[in-house]
């Protein structure tokens, strides 16, 4: 059914699934512009006005089709060079759900690009060729996505009409991935056989593939279960404000967001680094009061003891409250084009949650190369894109979960005080 | 208008579970917060315009029932239409809010604004005024209503979008964006632009300002108006856009998609009349908000991208 459709008919029955945000890791190779352009092409997210630009834009240069790929090449020295440059955003919506698809290069500085679009996402579709089969860029793709706690995992086996849809070579890349990447655990793990050029299995079924009988790409990034997962984990709620309004009223709330958990009036909960337990006395939403507050909302709650909560404090779940560490254990991502010399570890600011400290760099235990997976020992320094194991230590104490735990108290960033550039994404060790 | 409002959320299991309007409401109160909690003078654009009117409604949910922490700002070209400059100051009035008003022709009369020709679109002037503006007030971040959406170039720009000290964007050097972890951070004379509302589409903000019930100049409500028919577009008939020699003037039923400088601002051919319908109506459209209604992104491929390299919102 098109959105369209669902709105005319104004039908309740089809439940608003919310927002799924993805990433798609592929190169142009392998056809990720033609699936991106397909997805939004077929679900009617492209316009006239945009294709006839893109049209107009390939024939400039002299190209016979359209090319998609101009759709999400937004910039000029990108369209001037035919490269990308950066994340960009491309947005659709079924009745079922809204999606935001964070696409990323395939280049140079693909793991930077990568690491920063798969922060956000929730599920990760993986472009392979099936002419080519598994490559070295598959397995750093997945690796990425696995170390970014992307939990939903669906591989895009493209390119089938020119193997003529043979299952067979469908079933060997199936084998090939889950050789390497049954040792991460991938939550969920999905593998679909399609032709975006044709539009065999992205949005319609095609007549192709009849011997594949799960669902197409769209139903399977309508069907992820999100809410569920963020739900489940012990509830934490970072103070973004004291809302105090003064003259006149004895208000006093903290706003936030609930980053996990659920949180409804009357729960006890425990102020960090106060140590102070309190109780919900309620939830409130501009002129509305809520019951309950689940993963995602934001919201100000009114605390029924008077107790001193700032900016940067955590209310937190008292049956599972978060670690305390002065020091912390993290993979990190160099993301600066400054190199990292271990023999001159700088201090930086590290924001975490709503709190931001100062930070030292105290040891770079070992490098992993993206491709191979091995550990390099005692690196010299980081790159641009490398990943390390580090050790930091930290002015002030704060309160964190591991990152495969809880991504919003398990991720953190390291601010250069003197640029002001954000050097490195770090997520915390269980 | 609309029942949404009054309808509980849809049972999942026990627990209610979250809309995509409820998703995006909730991100954009999140950023405002983080404006408020981080930055030491922010401002928020307010135009009149759809766009800042359900900004206006996310800062009421972001930080009611205290004051907003930070003034309105409305840079006018002085082409805006009187009703839109009439909501603006009645909106901020009764939301009892500070607005600064600072005009593209106070810059013209200082000679910082040179048109080449009288009637030349004041819309990429309004960069110098905004420019001026925020030096003259020390903001260290401006709240804008703009979505990636909307224009190529916005797709690949932050949430917090640095500007340097000439207030320029760098679009090949933009600071990385990990989880909801912004980097706030900016040196004396530098600032922010902060876009809340980045990830929503035109058909999410009309289905905000449907299930909020927000009130919007009645430009963005089908109406009867003198138009002549220009480069595919339907150009409204004003004393700052009269029609050429020999253009035929049709009175026809249209509204705008969006309010801007009426220089560059076209109405679309419609009969939507309600936010219910202009949903439908916006589900439905073949053609690009800007693409349909903007003259001045139509001049090249980079438009709105070289604008922006030199400041404007």
């Amino acid at each position: 059914m098109t959105l369209l459709g669902e709105i005319e008919r104004k039908t309740q029955q089809t439940e608003d699934r919310g927002v799924l945000r993805f990433i798609t890791a592929g190169s142009v190779d392998d056809g990720k512009s033609t699936l991106i352009g397909r997805l939004l092409h077929d679900t009617s997210a492209v316009l006239e006005d945009q294709l006839a630009a893109v049209a107009r834009a390939s024939s400039k240069r002299g190209q016979e089709d359209i090319d998609l790929s101009l759709l999400t090449d937004g910039l000029e020295a990108e369209r001037e060079q035919g490269i990308t440059i950066d994340v960009a955003y491309r947005y659709f919506a079924t009745p079922r759900r809204k999606f935001i698809i964070a696409d990323t290069p395939g280049h140079e500085q693909y793991t930077r690009n990568m690491v920063t679009g798969a922060s956000t996402a929730d599920a990760a579709v993986i472009l392979i060729d099936a002419r080519k089969g598994v490559l070295a860029q598959t397995r750093r793709h997945a690796t990425i996505a696995h170390l970014l706690g992307v939990h939903h995992v669906i591989v895009a086996v493209n390119k089938m009409d020119l193997v003529g849809y043979d299952q067979a070579v469908f079933d060997r890349i199936r084998r090939d991935f889950l050789g390497f990447a049954s040792a991460f655990g991938i939550a969920d793990l999905r593998f679909i056989p399609m032709s975006a050029l044709r539009g065999d299995l992205v949005v319609e079924r095609g007549a192709a593939l009849g011997w594949y009988s799960g669902p197409t790409l769209l139903a399977a990034l309508e069907e992820i279960e999100i809410a569920d997962e963020a739900d489940s984990l012990p509830f934490r709620f970072p103070v973004q404000l004291v809302v105090r309004p003064g003259a006149g009223t004895d208000f006093r709330g903290y706003a936030g967001r609930l980053e996990s958990g659920v949180l409804a009036r009357g729960a006890e909960v425990l102020a960090l680094p106060s140590g102070r337990r309190t109780v919900v006395e309620n939830i409130v939403s501009l002129d509305r009061s809520l019951p309950v507050a689940v993963a995602g909302d934001s919201v100000t709650l009114v605390l029924a003891d008077d107790i001193d909560i700032s900016r940067g404090d955590l209310i937190a779940d008292p049956d599972n409250p978060p670690r305390a560490a002065k020091t912390v254990e993290a993979r990190i991502c160099w993301l600066s084009a400054e190199f990292l010399d271990a023999k001159a570890l700088p201090a930086a600011v590290l924001k975490h949650t709503t709190r931001s400290v100062k930070a030292k760099l105290v040891s770079l235990n070992d490098r992993v190369d993206i491709d191979t997976l091995e550990r390099q020992p005692s690196p010299a320094g980081l790159a641009m894109n490398d990943i390390a194991h580090v050790t930091l230590a930290l002015a002030q104490p704060l309160f964190v979960d591991p990152y495969g735990l809880n991504r919003a108290t398990g991720s953190f960033i390291l601010i250069d005080e003197a640029t002001n550039q954000t050097v490195a994404a770090g997520m915390i060790d269980g | 208008m609309s029942a949404v409002l009054e309808k509980p959320r849809a049972e999942r299991g026990t627990l209610p579970s979250r809309s995509h309007l409820d998703w995006l409401e909730s991100e954009a109160i999140f950023i405002l917060r983080e404006v408020a909690g981080e930055c030491a003078n922010p401002v928020l654009f307010f135009s009149g315009g759809k766009d800042s009117i359900v900004l206006l409604r996310l800062a009421e949910k972001a930080f009611r029932p205290a004051r907003f922490p930070f003034p309105l700002l409305h840079i006018d070209t002085g082409h805006n239409f009187d009703e839109v400059i009439a909501f603006r100051d009645a909106r901020a009035a009764e939301l009892e809010e500070r607005l600064i008003v600072r005009s593209v022709e106070e810059s013209m009369r200082r000679g910082t604004v040179q048109l080449h020709r009288q009637e030349d679109s004041r819309n990429a002037a309004q960069s110098v005024t905004l420019l001026e503006a925020i030096e003259e007030f020390s903001f260290d971040a401006a709240i804008g209503g703009a979505r990636r959406d909307e224009e190529k170039a916005r797709a690949k720009e932050r949430i917090f979008s640095f500007r340097d000290d000439f207030g320029q964007w760098d679009p090949k050097n933009q600071r990385p964006e990990l989880w909801n972890l912004y980097n706030t951070r900016v040196h004396k004379g530098e600032h922010m632009r902060v876009f809340p509302i980045s990830n929503w589409t035109e058909l999410d903000v009309w289905q905000y300002i449907e299930r909020e019930r927000l009130a919007v100049p009645s430009l963005y409500y089908a109406h009867r108006r003198q138009v002549v028919r220009r480069n595919g577009l339907l150009v409204p008939v004003t004393g700052i856009t009269p029609p050429r020699e020999g253009e035929p003037v049709e009175e026809l039923s249209v509204r705008f998609r969006t309010v801007g400088d009426i220089s560059c601002t076209c109405p679309v051919e419609s009969t939507a009349a309600t936010p219910a319908e202009i949903v439908v109506e916006t589900a439905r459209t073949t053609v690009t908000e800007r693409g349909a209604t903007r003259m001045d992104d139509q001049t090249s491929e980079a438009s709105m991208e070289r604008r922006k390299k030199q400041g404007y919102f």
